[in-house]
């Protein structure tokens, strides 16, 4: 088991607390059949034909960014066994937040999480002929504050991870702008905090407004040949519908669920889907 | 929020993306901090594939860098230029824009970075 990211210095009244979900996540992204998946698509495997070298011995590393990472705890282990998951360290990984404080969470989980894994590790891997330690780690490039994917450039991701608001309820909470409370130098009330954590788990209509908005946005964001993304859904957010919308995105598309977990009567409480465009057979 | 990242993001106005102003967005009244980190090679080498080269050369010249080469170092170039790698190292890995403000060349949109974290979210009239 891969170590989970220390996240005791977030300030869980007004940033979401890693929950059932997020583990589930972790499970995932670091499961056998994900870790094949990627190191095919992404580094350690270079015999799979969907890499793309561009020079002898070369993949491009890949840009891997959470949506609404909240503490961190996801982007900060992903970043952090980047190595172990992905097959090389060349991996750069972002977030995006609409709640600041979960900007400064996640910097400080990610930091800590690659922290601890450098230092774990320096002892045994000092003894290598080569001078010059070997990472374990990706790159982290920044938490910005931000709406979705808005703030990206088309085309630019090539793995995105998405634990939405999935909550069913009667309406979403007011979306912030920039002039909102969330982005003041004044201290939170506790009003403003119970707003902040709502926008983390109130999904709307089948939990699946906001959902819907990214799944509808990633056919624009993810990279053409190599993107992929891995969306978190509750039994009440319809996986089997949500999996088919995409699906009809193009014969390309695909989306399967990829973890699951908490069965009740035969249904997945929680699953993760992933999806992804598969090279179009040329014959 | 390292300067790679402006390699990445654009405006957040709808309207604006398809247009070529839009990309990439110009720091002003920057200021930035170096982080001391030890060069990585490979992780150079894997990442110049995904760099848009003509966006990062005016990224670097508007932050007062030297101005880069016109066209993107091969990997063999850059496997045989210690000083190219190590420049490139600073400005990519070690340069965080702390401060300032990042302005859209299509609408003026200016969005303001605090403490290394940018916000991207529209006042009520851009959303």
């Amino acid at each position: 088991m891969l170590p989970t990211p220390d996240t005791s210095h977030v300030a869980f009244e007004r940033v979401y607390e890693p929950a059932e979900d997020s583990y589930l996540l972790l499970d995932t992204l670091s499961s056998e059949s994900e870790m094949v998946f990627l190191r095919c698509r992404f580094g350690g495997n270079r015999a799979d034909a969907t890499t793309t070298p561009t020079a002898a011995g070369t993949v491009p590393a890949p840009f891997v960014v959470e949506i609404g990472p909240g503490s961190g705890v996801v982007v900060g282990f992903v970043n952090a066994h980047a190595s172990h998951i992905f097959g090389t360290s060349s991996v750069l990984t972002a977030a995006i937040d609409v709640n600041r404080y979960a900007c400064a969470a996640t910097r400080e989980t990610v930091r800590k999480a690659a922290a601890d894994v450098t230092s774990s590790s320096s002892p045994s891997t000092s003894s290598t002929a080569n001078t010059t330690s070997s990472p374990k780690s990706g790159t982290f490039l920044g938490a910005v504050q931000g709406d979705l994917t808005a703030p990206l450039r088309d085309g630019s991701v090539d793995v995105l991870i998405f634990n939405p608001p999935y909550v069913p309820t009667e309406e979403l909470p007011r979306q912030p702008t920039a002039t909102d409370m969330v982005t003041s130098e004044a201290a939170p009330t506790f009003q403003d905090d119970s707003y902040l954590l709502s926008l983390s788990y109130a999904g709307g209509a089948d939990g699946m407004e906001i959902t819907d908005l990214l799944i509808g946005r990633l056919g624009e964001v993810l990279a053409p040949r190599r993107g992929c993304a891995y969306v978190l859904l509750c039994a009440q957010n319809k996986p089997e519908a949500v999996k088919q919308r995409v699906r009809g995105f193009g014969s390309e598309w695909r989306a399967e669920t990829v973890g699951s977990s908490g069965k009740q009567a035969g249904w997945e409480k929680l699953q993760i889907v992933r999806i992804w465009r598969e090279e179009q057979e040329s014959s | 929020m390292k300067v790679l990242s402006l390699n990445f993001l654009t405006c957040a106005v709808k309207a604006c993306k398809s247009t070529s102003g839009a990309y990439p967005l110009h720091p002003k009244d920057a200021e930035l901090v170096e982080d001391d980190l030890e060069v990585n090679s490979d992780l150079l080498l894997n990442i110049m594939p995904r760099i848009d080269w003509p966006a990062l050369s005016t990224t670097a010249t508007e932050l007062g860098f030297p101005s880069l080469p016109a066209q993107p170092p091969t990997k063999e170039e850059l496997e045989a230029d210690e000083k190219m790698l190590r420049d490139l190292h600073h400005l990519l890995m070690e340069t965080q824009m702390m401060e300032g403000k990042l302005v859209c060349g299509n609408c003026g949109h200016e969005y303001a970075v605090r403490e290394g974290i940018a916000n991207f979210l529209l006042p009520a009239h851009l959303v």
